[in-house]
């Protein structure tokens, strides 16, 4: 499965790029990776929550790295799900905004995890990475995942409508933000 | 605290909800001195906007006192104990749009892009009480409201001007201004409104202070029309007259050089027959809007000239006279307003004398009496133009 996103943010190709090279921001716009931890220079290990509170761990390696202008990666042998990846960082026709363009290539497992995934990802896969994309250009942008009282929950959007009603969370919903 | 919200079509009703808490670090919580109801709202109570829920709090025009900051807001831009007006649509200060001054189309403010997107082919700008296309963001016919990018939209106040004077700052002043804005009036241009509500009114002063030479005004409403006359303005009751041929007569012929459209999706026309399809078509979903609004306005503009839209729409129209637009060379243009570019040269106007705001204003309730505002605004019901709420 292989799937492309792009997005374009108002920040010069450089800072894009040194942006995406701190893997251990992943985790606060993608809504689906947990965890990432630098193992070495070029290596980090990922845990990605999969369906019905499983969690898939691989480790990944950099396969190259060109300043402001590319990023690619691939999980090295043993992996629960063999992945690869690529972004580019193309200055944008204004000159000093950065067009982010990601490809993500996923060797969906056999037998029943496949299944699972397949079905988590839903029919369309791509809107996952666009979401993540989006966040992804609120942070860098704006500091955080921008919330309403309807969709408090930041990365953790619940796609399903109906949403919390557009009026502020009790005490209780607060705390459950919060944890 | 108390809360005017959406429970069904038709519905609203004061409730009893949590008080607002900071859910992003540049949010601000601002206690509501006045709030109002505005001709879109309309569009929500009656249903023709998706994505509401029952519980959603109304209302995106508001002003009152920041009571809280939270600890990402720069504190040279916003402070607790400020008093200010909030603009309707939320915009970050960061992305493109905003940097281009397109506030209504900012691209980080509507965590519910992703549904905006696929209704629209790209997203649009959260916006306070107006469903969860548009965010999901609780609204301003409260006691207190979250205030999100605090230090990139409230309008500070520092003069002493009363809440009456600058609450329509927030929405409908701007709206109404931009729209005869974008008309690129010159002084010898006849500007036809359709629309003699609130930010119809609004879009006929504007053209007034832009320099036209003469402003009509076209609606249903006598006293709506005369609320218009009042101010100088020359009317057209569409029931009373075909509108096409009352223009032509009041422009020797040519036909208005700019033409404002203050209706947007819900027009009412004169002729039975045509509105009848329309509504029908809205009714059973085959059209969302009823444009004869914007179908009128553009038959009617002088070649060349230019057709400028805000009153709302929400999808599809029906029957859009596309060879008139193209062949007789008119522009049209349009956009929800980007009301942060236009608050502070407002304020200077009316604190210069050069628009009175206030004079629309034809009813003070207080915020439990919401729903009762929401009736006779809506059937326009003992002269109602404007409902001015106090919580």
């Amino acid at each position: 499965m292989e799937l492309k996103g792009t997005t374009t943010v108002t920040k010069p190709p450089e800072e894009v790029y040194a942006f995406w090279s701190s893997l251990e921001r992943f985790p606060s716009f993608m809504a689906h990776v947990d965890d990432v931890r630098m193992t070495g220079p070029r290596t980090s290990h990922w845990k990605v929550s999969a369906p019905f509170d499983r969690e898939v761990e691989w480790d990944a390696e950099m396969t190259e790295e060109v300043p402001g202008s590319r990023l690619s990666w691939r999980s090295t042998e043993g992996a629960d799900v063999a992945n690869s990846g690529e972004v580019l960082f193309v200055r944008a026709p204004d000159g000093t905004s950065t067009e982010v363009r990601v490809t993500l290539t996923y060797d969906a497992p056999g037998g029943g995890l496949g299944k699972a995934l397949a079905r988590y990802f839903g029919e369309d896969p791509s809107q996952h990475l666009d979401d993540d994309l989006r966040r992804f250009k609120q942070v860098i942008e704006t500091g955080q995942v921008v919330r309403s009282e309807g969709a408090p929950w930041g990365k953790r959007a619940r796609q399903e409508f109906p949403q919390h009603p557009a009026q502020p969370l009790s005490d209780v919903e607060l705390k459950e933000l919060q944890a | 605290m108390k809360a005017n919200c959406w429970i069904s079509p038709n519905k609203v009703e004061v409730q009893d909800v949590p008080d607002p808490s900071i859910l992003n670090d540049r949010d601000a919580i601002v206690r509501i001195t006045s709030t109002a109801i505005c001709g879109s709202d309309l569009h929500l109570l009656d249903g023709y906007v998706p994505t509401m829920q029952e519980g959603d709090i109304m209302g995106h025009e508001f002003m009152g006192e920041v009571v809280e900051v939270g600890q990402g807001v720069d504190a040279s831009k916003l402070r607790v104990g400020d008093r200010v007006v909030v603009p309707f649509p939320i915009a970050c200060g960061a992305c493109a749009a905003c940097q281009a001054e397109l506030y209504s189309c900012c691209e980080n403010s509507n965590p519910n892009a992703g549904i905006a997107e696929k209704m629209f082919g790209h997203p649009l700008a959260g916006i306070f009480g107006y469903s969860h296309l548009t965010g999901g963001y609780a609204g301003g016919q409260a006691e207190y409201a979250r205030v999100p990018f605090a230090d990139v939209n409230p309008l500070r106040l520092e003069s002493d001007l009363s809440d009456e004077q600058v609450l329509f700052l927030s929405d409908i002043l701007p709206t109404g201004y931009m729209g005869a804005e974008m008309c690129d009036i010159k002084s010898t241009d006849v500007v036809a409104v359709w629309g003699a509500g609130p930010v119809g009114q609004f879009a006929m002063d504007s053209a007034r202070v832009l320099g036209a030479a003469k402003v009509i005004a076209i609606d249903k409403e006598p006293y709506r029309l005369d609320m218009a006359a009042a101010e100088g303005y020359t009317t057209v009751n569409f029931e009373d007259h075909d509108v096409r041929s009352a223009l032509l007569e009041l422009t020797g012929g040519r036909g208005p050089d700019k033409c404002i459209d203050a209706v947007g999706m819900e027009a009412t026309h004169g002729a039975a027959h045509i509105h009848l399809y329309d509504k029908v078509k809205q009714a059973v979903r085959s059209e969302t809007d009823r444009p004869h609004v914007l179908r009128q306005a553009i038959t009617s503009c002088r070649s060349g000239g230019i057709v400028s839209v805000i009153g709302v729409y929400g999808g599809f129209v029906d029957k859009f006279p596309a060879g008139a637009w193209m062949n007789r060379s008119l522009t049209l243009r349009t956009g929800q307003c980007h009301v942060q570019r236009y608050m502070r040269p407002l304020l200077e106007r009316i604190e210069r004398g050069e628009l009175n705001p206030t004079r629309i204003i034809t009813h003070r309730l207080p915020l439990a009496e919401a729903p009762r505002g929401y009736d006779m605004f809506k059937n326009k019901e003992d002269g109602c133009e404007k409902v001015v709420l106090s919580p």
